[in-house]
């Protein structure tokens, strides 16, 4: 097997470009979006709410609000970069290209995923304006984010290559990765649902995600660390293989 | 010795729906060769080049591309063959260079400014560098499609329908340009339905039809093959019989004698050399004409009576 990086860096460069020249919405909109959480749920109704443990209410969503907007830019970003060139034929040029599987995810995927860190970055600096917080764990946080974002951008690609229509292409971030997220314990613990509902939520992924996140902020978490790590792990590996078997059957990309 | 550089062999694609594009191709293209696949719309043009492409994942069949296996080899197969699409498909909202870049790096190129100049230059879409692809026209846009194209300097070059909807002035640029890419030493594999386009451009045709190949051979060939010159000479006076002659060619009476209707020569000239020395010998047999009429056949009455000759057989 043979990777022509030439060729992943030219995609990952040019689906930059495209972000950068789309900046404006592509980065004020979620960033206003989230800040008007921060805002409202933090600093203003945060200030009569107890505290979470030890964490104050405020800093206590940060990590649940920014992975709400992870989720939902990273899914969209990486299935409107495949899907708008199926869309509009401008695929052409990818599938005659000497290009595979592995330097389409790098470009493509790795582009998303760039996009999703500079979005998170620019998130966590606003939120500070609102609501002071330190994060325990960088490092952690940033791997952790990373893949997320990494993982997304897969899932997100899969989306877009799966979609034949606009209203397909936006409905799963909004009517299950949203709802999710706002269940899965970015408002409140999970230990604090009464039984059996803290059970339930279990079966929620995303709560493994931002209790994962949330540990890398304030070292305490509904869930251990690893099996968060675990689980977003076999996510981004079980994405990674449903799109080597895409580019091998050319589903929905070769007729 | 002609050098094969792309080989088809049993090429046949059905679609998902049971719909039969090509059926059974069997092709074979020659390095420096311009060719041109002539038919109508829905004939399997653009699915044939898809599948050389990449784009098209054929039911069954070979494509060897420089003695490659495309299905085996298709890293090494695409970086030599460049593709303008039927469709103009571009980000409209990117810059000219920047999109004729991206291409070259897509394919794995280094950048060569100077060579990606050359190709803009020649293009004449230097100036227009810096402007976004949807500030151009028509005919630019598809000029900077070429240009994405032959970004990776592909030794074989397919133009599906590079013509389509074009005015004239257009059109006769476009031939320019496909003569300037012969003169680079590009092989080129254009798709028409204009059988015009065809007879000017290209040095073979293979006509298309159902997702059949029906013919293929030098244009030359196939006019001397089914190309015939026609003549009407105008008799100043009726005839009834021909002197012996005038017999000896391939002519007859019409009108009542007072038109001599000849049928014959190949496509190649030899018709009309032969209608020269009719008249030559109509004069020396004091036969008297007020008028003549001369006309070559075209490629286009050839398709015409192959596809004619094709819809008798279904009947
Ligand atoms: N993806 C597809 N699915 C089903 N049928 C198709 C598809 N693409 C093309 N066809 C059919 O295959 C035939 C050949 O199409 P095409 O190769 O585009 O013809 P041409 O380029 O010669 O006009 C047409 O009848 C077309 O409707
Ligand atoms: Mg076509």
């Amino acid at each position: 097997m043979s990777f022509n990086a030439r060729s992943a860096w030219s995609i990952y460069r040019r689906e930059l470009w495209r972000f950068l020249r789309t900046a404006f919405q592509s980065v004020l909109a979620p960033v206003l979006t989230t800040s008007l959480y921060i805002l409202v749920f933090g600093s203003a109704i945060g200030n009569r709410m107890p505290d979470v443990g030890s964490v104050d209410y405020g800093a206590f969503i940060i990590p649940g609000l920014l992975m709400l907007t992870l989720l939902g830019e990273t899914t969209s970003n990486s299935s409107f970069g495949i899907y708008m060139p199926r869309f509009t034929g401008t695929i052409y040029e990818l599938l005659s290209a000497p290009v595979g599987v592995a330097e389409t995810l790098a470009g493509f995927v790795g582009a998303a995923a760039t996009k999703s860190l500079i979005l998170a970055a620019i998130i966590l600096l606003t939120a500070r304006i609102f609501v002071p917080y330190d994060i325990a764990h960088p490092v952690f946080a940033f791997v952790f984010i990373l893949l997320v974002a990494a993982s997304f951008s897969l899932f997100g690609f899969i989306l877009g290559i799966w979609a034949d229509s606009f209203e397909k292409l936006g409905i799963i971030p909004m009517l299950i990765l949203t709802p999710l997220t706002f269940l899965g314990g970015t408002f409140y613990s999970i230990a604090d649902l009464p039984a059996p509902w803290n059970t339930v939520a279990l079966a929620n992924p995303i709560v493994y995600l931002v209790s994962g996140l949330r540990w890398t902020f304030y070292g305490s978490a509904d869930v251990s660390i690893w099996v968060s790590l675990a689980l977003t792990l076999a996510f981004l590996v079980a994405c990674t293989a449903i799109i080597a078997y895409i580019f091998r059957t050319g589903w929905r990309l070769r007729n | 010795m002609p050098e094969p550089i792309l080989e088809l062999a049993g090429l046949t694609k059905v679609f998902p729906g049971g719909f039969k594009a090509l059926d059974n191709v069997d092709l074979t293209i020659n390095r420096g060769e311009i060719f041109a696949l002539l038919g109508p719309n829905g004939a399997g043009k653009t699915t044939l080049i898809g599948a050389v492409c990449g784009l098209v994942r054929p039911t069954s069949g070979t494509i060897r591309a420089f003695g490659q296996d495309t299905k085996s080899d298709w890293r090494q197969a695409r970086a030599r063959i460049g593709l303008v699409p039927q469709e103009l498909s571009t980000d409209m909202f990117e810059p000219v260079l920047h999109a004729v870049e991206y291409s070259r790096g897509l394919f794995g190129l280094a950048p060569d400014p100077a060579r990606i100049e050359e190709i803009l230059r020649s293009l004449s879409l230097w100036d227009k560098r810096n402007n976004r692809i949807m500030e151009l026209s028509g005919g630019m846009k598809r000029r900077v499609l070429i240009a994405k194209a032959m970004a990776h300097e592909p030794d074989l070059l397919f133009l599906d329908e590079p013509t389509a909807g074009v005015d004239v002035e257009l059109r006769k640029d476009m031939w320019h340009q496909i003569d300037a890419m012969r003169a680079r030493g590009v092989t080129v594999i254009l798709t028409t339905h204009y059988i015009e386009e065809a007879e000017e451009m290209a040095d073979r045709v293979g006509i298309i039809r159902g997702g059949k190949i029906l013919m293929v051979d030098q244009k030359d060939a196939m006019m001397a093959r089914l190309g015939r010159t026609e003549a009407h000479v105008m008799l100043a006076q009726p005839l009834d019989t021909l002197p012996p002659a005038i017999a000896a060619f391939p002519v007859e009476l019409k009108e009542g004698g007072r038109s001599l209707c000849y049928r014959g020569g190949d496509g190649t000239g030899k018709g009309r050399e032969e209608v020269a020395e009719l008249t030559k010998a109509l004069i020396a047999s004091g036969i008297d004409y007020v008028g003549i009429d001369v006309r070559e056949s075209s490629l286009e009455d050839i398709f015409v009576s192959l596809l004619g000759d094709e819809e008798e057989q279904a009947a």
